[in-house]
């Protein structure tokens, strides 16, 4: 798949947002005043940044609010109902916290559960892909709500939960990875299936369409270095996950944090970018580009 | 709502040939004159005339060779276009309802007025049937050419999609599935029709009929043995140059 920049962005940082709106809600860390305006800053600049970079991808983002209509089916339309509601929830809980340092419990909980909520149709959004082996697995909402969690512990000076949640995470990124780079093979869906012509013999593709590029080939068949998708899987662990928790370990605890949440970033952004550069469309066996 | 329908009147869809298909994409031409001047938004080319050209076409025709265990390889031309499937994924993930499959007669559509142009459909797709236009920002699939089959202003023989209407091999064959009795059912029951990936559970409405058996190496002519060499016993120069060259 084509790694969009605007999709990138979105998931990486909403993610995060959402994150740390989770723990604001549940309540483990209750600023009020300006220390709460601040928190909520950073979330809403995460959490609706993210989903202002989504909109640039769309064809006609004016006609964005007809999104909300098909929820019934549409994972991608329940995300943006359960976005903007988990926004609007948090608001007013924050508002609370700011100007009249009250916690309201039951509506912070509703928050989080609607920010979860959020993240997890966020990441069905890939995971009913049938057409995308490596993402159609419970392991892809596992990943984005751990991450999702983590990052927002972290971005919440959750020392300890941090370090529960980011290893969690890395985990889960690892057996990610491993199911995903034999998820094609197994799907049984090859170049005999597409064309039907597997009775006969072995086919194989022997002249496309065009002789340029379309809409397919530049969405669907990005073709990385098996070489180069290792090294960056490297470089995102070590971002992602190792160096914030090293990082949490060290005695300077703000400006640790704060190194911590900008590795934690860098890294995410680099494992999202292999989410979607690494994951083969089944479309990509007419062209002949997965053998 | 794009909720699929449980079920539709009419089955209408496509045959596609490979054993009669000779790959010359006349089909791809005249899908994409009808459909850039009918409905809905043109089929725009980037660069035409460029170093780099591309453009949006519903229907292209892909050739593969097939190499059988032991018989020489095959060469199978391969248009393919929106399957128009009964178990659509591209229309239950639609947000806004653009992407819909009519009750009446099982043609997979998009209204482009509702159409934001965000692509979760092309991804839904197995098949690459849609494609999202550079210049108008929304998604272009086949419509069946549901404005020629319908269309009482064009002779009957014109009232069947473009690239049935223009197929020069008649390879291409438009009718009603839902009808066993029809062309397009007879077709498929009589040379074994198929679904392309159908592992996918699309359940696609277009069947495709598999390449008739080939000749093999070895299998000789009834013919075959009033073609031995008349003449056995070669003469004049040729015999001496043939004597020659055997004592060297």
């Amino acid at each position: 798949m084509h790694p969009a920049p605007s999709v990138i962005i979105f998931t990486t940082l909403s993610g995060l947002g959402f994150g740390l709106l989770v723990w604001l809600g549940l309540g483990l860390l209750t600023p009020t005043g300006w220390v709460a305006f601040t928190f909520f800053t950073i979330a809403y600049l995460l959490a609706v940044g993210g989903l202002m970079a989504s909109a640039f991808h769309l064809g006609h983002p004016e006609r964005a609010l007809k999104a909300f209509s098909q929820w019934r089916t549409s994972w991608l339309s329940r995300e943006a109902w359960l976005s903007v509601a988990a926004l609007i929830v948090m608001a007013i809980y924050g508002a609370g916290l700011v100007f009249w340092g009250a916690v309201w419990t039951p509506l912070g909980w509703l928050g989080a559960a609607l920010c979860l909520g959020a993240v997890l149709t966020t990441s069905m959004i890939y995971t009913q892909m049938r057409t995308v082996p490596r993402w159609r697995t419970w392991l892809t909402p596992a990943l984005f709500l751990a991450l999702s969690l983590g990052g927002g512990a972290l971005l919440a000076g959750q020392t300890t939960l941090a370090l529960i949640l980011l290893p969690v995470a890395a985990i889960l990124q690892i057996a990610w990875w491993v199911r995903g780079d034999s998820a094609l093979a197994r799907s049984g869906t090859d170049l005999a299936t597409a064309t039907g012509l597997g009775d006969i013999g072995t086919p194989r593709a022997f002249e496309p369409p065009h002789t340029g590029t379309n809409y397919l080939t530049r969405e669907f068949i990005h073709v990385v270095g098996r070489r180069h998708a290792q090294k960056l899987r490297a470089i995102a662990f070590a971002l992602g996950y190792v160096l914030p928790i090293l990082l949490l370990g060290l005695p300077l605890p703000h400006v640790a944090a704060a190194l911590a949440v900008l590795s934690h970033i860098a890294g995410i952004l680099a494992s999202r970018w292999l989410f979607f550069a690494e994951a083969e469309h089944v479309v990509g066996l007419y062209y002949g580009k997965r053998t | 709502m794009t909720s699929l329908p449980t079920s539709t009147q009419r089955k209408l869809g496509l045959v596609i040939d490979l054993d009669t298909c000779v790959g010359c994409h006349a089909c791809v031409i005249s899908c994409k004159g009808w459909n850039t001047e009918n409905y809905g938004a043109p089929l725009s080319d980037q660069r035409p005339y460029g170093a780099d050209p591309s453009g949006t076409f519903l229907n292209r025709v892909h050739s593969y060779e097939v190499q059988p265990e032991s018989a020489p390889a095959q060469l199978v031309h391969f248009p393919k276009s929106c399957l128009h499937c009964e178990d659509a994924p591209c229309v239950t993930v639609c947000p806004t309802g653009a992407s819909y499959k009519r009750v009446e007669d099982g043609i997979v559509l998009v209204n482009e007025a509702d159409c934001i142009g965000c692509g979760l459909c092309a991804w839904a797709c197995p098949y690459g049937a849609r494609e999202m236009d550079a210049a108008e920002g929304v998604m272009k699939k086949c419509t069946l050419c549901v404005d020629r089959i319908y269309n009482e202003n064009l002779p009957e023989e014109d009232r069947v999609p473009a690239c049935v209407r223009t197929c020069p091999a008649g390879a291409r064959h438009f009718g009603d599935f839902a009808d066993p009795d029809s062309h397009v059912g007879q077709l498929t029951a009589a040379r074994g029709g198929f679904d392309l990936m159908p592992e996918q559970g699309t359940k696609p409405v277009n069947k495709y009929l598999p390449p008739r058996p080939r000749d093999t190496l070895g299998q000789t002519n009834g013919l075959a043995p009033f073609l031995d060499p008349v003449a056995q016993e070669s003469k004049g120069f040729v015999a001496w140059l043939d004597r020659a060259l055997a004592a060297l």
